[in-house]
């Protein structure tokens, strides 16, 4: 038997209502037994003092770029960049080459994260065969080989019909139905958020109105069927404001927002002159935006916070910006940009930060992790909120380095990631 | 408002209008008027950048622009070499970066760069030693074309400050509109730009202008009547409906033009499309400056890179 203690963490529990200094024993992959003092015989003992101990991060929007843009990233690659930032569990978007829209690539996907190892990896199915938005895909035999929701991202589902019937069908498996929500007419051409800012740089707007259009069709067929509806990556306030009408109106609802939506506005666009790891969809969107995602976060209407973790090589962002790739990493900086930002800025409860990064994703995707009561899988995320640390691109395990917060002083970095009682990541405490 | 002119330029480049102070502003207008007398003389050429290379990088067809560079360069004794290509770096398979790199190896002490994407000069400016001169840029900026029209304006008129100056048109797509309202507010006139309102981007009134969508209540006792150039290429078919319903409520003809101040200007960045935009009769007329604009396009580009340069006091000195 395999035994693991862990001592002296501050544990952080909302499936518990617990936080408090405890030890933790694990056994077997398992949680065994939380206490506030457990005798170690026989135990492999990680001293935790100075750490929270939270049930595993999930990140419930990744891309993983394989099969076909390992140039990008690889499972292998982001599984180490998943576990490097706090993550215990990724569920990676359907957009590969080929598509995942059906069980044979799901498969596929789940051996490469097997070999690697390191972090879980769930497949989310495409909703349309091609993410063509025509046909619905084989999401039955998806589901049977692992995927946990079905998502056409990267694209919206623009055939309304095929969002109704996806909505409908996905009710049969329990599975939530994850929106790119984006009118493609209105968005034309455009490559960052549409306002003064946009107006100044001479760029092609992105109207939030884009967005906000996509959010009330969707809303409306989930009423309308029932079926779960994951709004991806909300960025404006229309978004947060319909889906907080849709919640009180009993709608089956959640929403994700990112760290770089709450943590930038369009104004790095400027601020940075263009630089291409400011572009990314949705885009950067104003002031009164991220005020509004922020504000959803603090009341709830927000279930989760999720990477969107897209990576690109740098040859690709080394284009114009109209020319550059949409998306950035996000899976090596996501915990302590919004530790920082939520915590430490707004006196955001631990618990509620653990709930928004773990307990909610677990419950949206219906994962295994998401608590640490006994019995559960040992997957942990042990932090330092006062670790201070610059982000440098150099130290990731992405294959990718597209972030838009290199050089920046953040508290809140992870030291070790627990999966199934296995030490995945660990980082030297200076 | 009398501004003093600076004694130098901050910057290593001239990437927009949005990064000069008035003061650099009004030190490149007199350096410019400085520059016409050159061209007074029989012999139209100073050895001030005897010895330098520019690099004239046009990824976008220009004819006008391009040549009123090459002019300015030769009258300065700068060595010329010049780059055209339609396409942008991506298309022949080349990063910007790389095409950056490449040009740098040649060890130019100048890169004017008009490129199609906005922000490319930026970009260029960021990884290169080499000055970088924005000859306009996406639907961004065009400094030296604000700088001559500013130039134009001040000779015909005296001053900046207190002008009323409309401008009209596409402003979605105009990288002249953006590059002249920030100027010529920055230095104390009156802007209002027109335009149908599916042409007038979010927010262009924090530039420092007034928005009208009749082009007669822009062109109302103006000093200055500035019509900008449809971009027929730019546009999808959802914007406006016709070229001829076009000229029909935005297109300057004689009889609007009397509802500017009797002796106002009349001015046009070209190149133009008679009859959509502007009415011959008005473009060809007693108020047209069009012609001249032209003119001191080269003396304006003789002072940025001049300053750029590090030239101060009497170009002509030898």
């Amino acid at each position: 038997m395999s035994r693991l203690l862990i001592r002296h963490a501050r544990v952080v529990d909302p499936s518990q209502r617990l936080d408090e200094g405890r030890d933790i024993l694990i056994e077997d992959g398992v949680i065994a037994r939380i206490a506030e003092r457990i005798d170690g015989k026989g135990a492999e003992v990680l001293d935790a003092a100075g750490l929270v101990a939270a049930p595993g991060f999930i990140d419930v929007h990744v891309h993983l770029r394989e099969p076909g843009f390992e140039y990008k990233e690889t499972v292998a690659t982001g599984s180490a960049a998943a576990v490097a930032g706090g993550f215990t569990a990724v569920c990676c978007m359907a957009n590969t080459d080929p598509v995942n829209d059906n069980a044979a690539v799901t498969e596929f996907i789940r051996t490469r994260a097997a070999e690697a190892g390191l972090a879980r990896v769930y497949p989310i199915g495409a909703v349309s065969k091609g993410l063509d938005g025509e046909e619905m895909a084989e999401i039955g035999e998806m589901v049977r080989a692992g995927a946990v929701a079905v998502s056409d991202d990267g694209r919206p589902v623009k055939n309304a019909q095929l969002m109704r019937r996806a909505l409908e069908y996905t009710r049969l498996f329990d599975i939530p139905v994850i929106d790119h929500c984006e009118d493609h007419d209105l968005v034309a051409k455009g490559v960052m958020h549409e306002g003064p800012v946009s107006t100044r740089l001479g760029l092609r707007g992105i109207s939030a109105a884009s967005e906000d259009v996509m959010v009330a069709r969707d809303l409306i067929l989930a009423e309308l069927t029932g079926g779960r509806l994951h709004v991806a990556h909300a960025s404006t306030l229309g978004a947060i404001s319909r889906v907080r009408n849709g919640k009180a109106r009993g709608i089956a609802v959640t929403c994700e927002v990112t760290p770089h939506h709450l943590a930038l506005t369009d104004q790095a666009v400027a601020d940075t002159e263009y630089d291409t790891n400011t572009k990314m969809n949705p885009p950067l969107r104003s002031d009164e935006h991220a005020a509004a995602l922020l504000d959803g976060v603090l009341d709830g209407t927000v279930d989760c916070l999720a990477t969107d973790h897209a990576p690109h090589h740098a040859d690709e962002k080394a284009l114009e910006f109209d020319q550059a790739p949409f998306g950035v990493i996000g899976l090596e900086t996501a915990l302590p940009v919004t530790y920082d930002l939520l915590v430490r800025g707004k006196k955001m409860p631990l618990s509620r930060f653990v709930a928004l990064w773990s307990t909610n994703p677990a419950r949206i995707m219906r994962l295994p992790g998401g608590t640490l009561k006994v019995g559960s899988p040992a997957d942990l995320t042990l932090f330092d909120p006062e670790a201070r640390r610059t982000v440098d691109p150099d130290t990731f395990r992405s294959a990718s380095r597209n972030t838009p917060f290199a050089g920046r002083k953040l508290r809140g970095w992870p030291f070790m990631t627990i999966v199934g009682g296995k030490v995945a990541f660990r980082r030297e405490r200076r | 408002m009398t501004v003093k002119a600076a004694s130098h330029l901050r910057g290593k480049d001239l990437v927009g209008i949005d990064q000069l102070s008035p003061e650099e502003i009004q030190l490149l207008l007199d350096t410019a008027e400085q520059m016409q007398e050159i061209a007074k003389r029989p012999i139209k050429k100073v050895p001030a950048l005897r010895g330098k290379t520019v690099v004239n990088l046009f990824m976008e067809p220009s004819t006008r622009t391009r040549f009123s560079f090459e002019v300015a360069e030769k009258r300065l004794s700068a060595d010329s070499l010049n780059f055209s290509s339609s396409g942008t770096s991506v298309e022949k398979g080349e990063t910007l970066l790389d095409t950056a790199r490449n040009l740098e190896a040649m060890q130019p002490d100048f890169i004017v760069i008009r490129h199609r994407y906005a922000g490319a000069p930026h970009q260029l400016a960021r990884a290169l030693k080499s000055s970088v001169v924005n000859a306009g840029d996406g639907a961004h900026e065009h400094p030296t074309q604000a700088l001559l029209d500013a130039l134009t304006i001040r000779q015909k008129r005296g001053t900046l400050a207190g002008q009323v100056v409309a401008i009209a048109g596409d402003l979605a797509y105009s990288r002249v509109v953006r590059s002249n309202v920030i100027l010529l507010s920055r230095m104390g006139a009156t802007v209002r730009v027109a335009g149908p309102p599916s042409l007038v981007p979010p927010g262009i009134e924090a530039l420092g202008c007034e928005v009208h969508y009749r082009l007669e209540d822009a062109i109302a006792g103006a000093d200055v009547v500035m019509m900008l150039r449809i971009q027929l290429e730019r546009q999808g078919k959802m914007n406006f409906p016709t070229v001829r319903e076009y000229y029909d409520f935005f297109g300057l003809t004689p009889e609007r033009v009397k509802l500017a101040k009797k002796d106002a200007l009349v001015m046009h960045p070209g190149p133009m499309n008679r009859g959509v935009e502007i009415d011959s009769r008005v473009a060809d007329g007693p108020q047209s400056v069009i012609l001249e604009q032209v003119t001191n396009g080269v003396a304006v580009r003789m002072a940025v890179l001049y300053l750029l340069a590090g030239g101060h006091g009497e170009p002509v000195a030898d």
